[in-house]
């Protein structure tokens, strides 16, 4: 039987990888995976604190759900930007996009 | 017997999913990075699966590492020329980020491992306790207490809008 502490180490690891990698890198797309990995391992602990402390309930398995659609949209939105972003800067460093439009 | 084989996986899913996010940010070309990223997101399928939720891991494969992958793998190839790699990492934003981490995971692994989680004596915990496919649609079709229609239908609408404002976004003028 695997204790549910394992599983949150796991994801907290996972976390705060993330955490280093947004505040780190440089590129707007390693940025954005840093956020996915960060989404991630909060919904591994929305479904282990279900499955291990209400397993009769199913309510972090649908917050979990509902992450992961939304972490999509916004991952869709974020590469829209990017693309975008890319057209006017011509590359996607985040020390070099300090304009707004103009 | 099954208990050790479920351990043994566990293991190694733990070893990879670590692996592979700390190389998922530390990869000095871009595309690498999101290859690592699509190793942790299988891997966390496979955490779905050892707790017995199939839905959330089919889920995870198919939105995770089916769309989201493919998006990721598009913009790289459409935001970056041939053999394109970023610069060093910068030494301050390293020092505080590893800094922020350390502290950060130093903090919740202790809270984690010293908080005493009540659920040994839960019975449902143990043993082969899938969730019913029936369950889970019913769940998020019904409109009763403690079910998902209205959240449902407010999803949909945000993944129509973020569809039209990304392609609003991103087109040509």
């Amino acid at each position: 039987m695997i204790s549910m502490e394992h599983y949150l180490v796991v994801s907290s690891i996972m976390f705060f990888v993330g955490i280093y990698g947004f505040i780190a890198r440089k590129n707007l797309l390693a940025v954005l995976i840093s956020i996915e990995l960060i989404l991630n391992s909060v919904e591994i602990n929305f479904s282990v604190f279900n499955r291990y402390l209400y397993p009769e309930h199913m309510e972090g398995v649908f917050f979990s759900l509902f992450g992961i659609a939304i972490s999509a949209a916004e991952t869709a939105v974020a590469i829209a930007i990017m693309i975008n972003v890319y057209r006017l800067a011509s590359n996607i460093d985040i020390r070099h996009i300090d304009k707004l439009k103009y | 017997m099954e208990g050790i084989a479920q351990i043994v996986i566990f293991y190694i899913l733990a070893v990879a999913i670590v692996a592979c996010s700390i190389m998922a940010v530390t990869s000095r070309r871009i595309f690498r990075a999101a290859v690592y990223l699509l190793v942790v997101l299988l891997c966390t399928a496979g955490l779905y699966l050892l707790l017995n939720y199939h839905f959330l891991a089919v889920v995870q494969l198919s939105v995770y590492a089916g769309g989201i992958l493919i998006l990721f793998i598009f913009a790289i190839l459409l935001t970056s020329a041939k053999g394109d790699r970023t610069e060093p990492h910068d030494k301050r934003r390293v020092v505080s980020g590893v800094l922020t981490a350390l502290a950060g995971l130093g903090i919740t692994s202790w809270a984690t491992v010293k908080h005493q989680f009540l659920y040994g004596n839960n019975p449902t915990v143990l043993g082969d306790h899938e969730t019913n496919m029936k369950v889970v649609g019913e769940t998020l079709m019904g409109t009763g207490k403690y079910e998902y229609l209205l959240s449902f239908e407010a999803l949909s609408i945000l993944l129509l809008i973020c569809a039209v404002g990304g392609i609003l976004i991103a087109r040509k003028r």
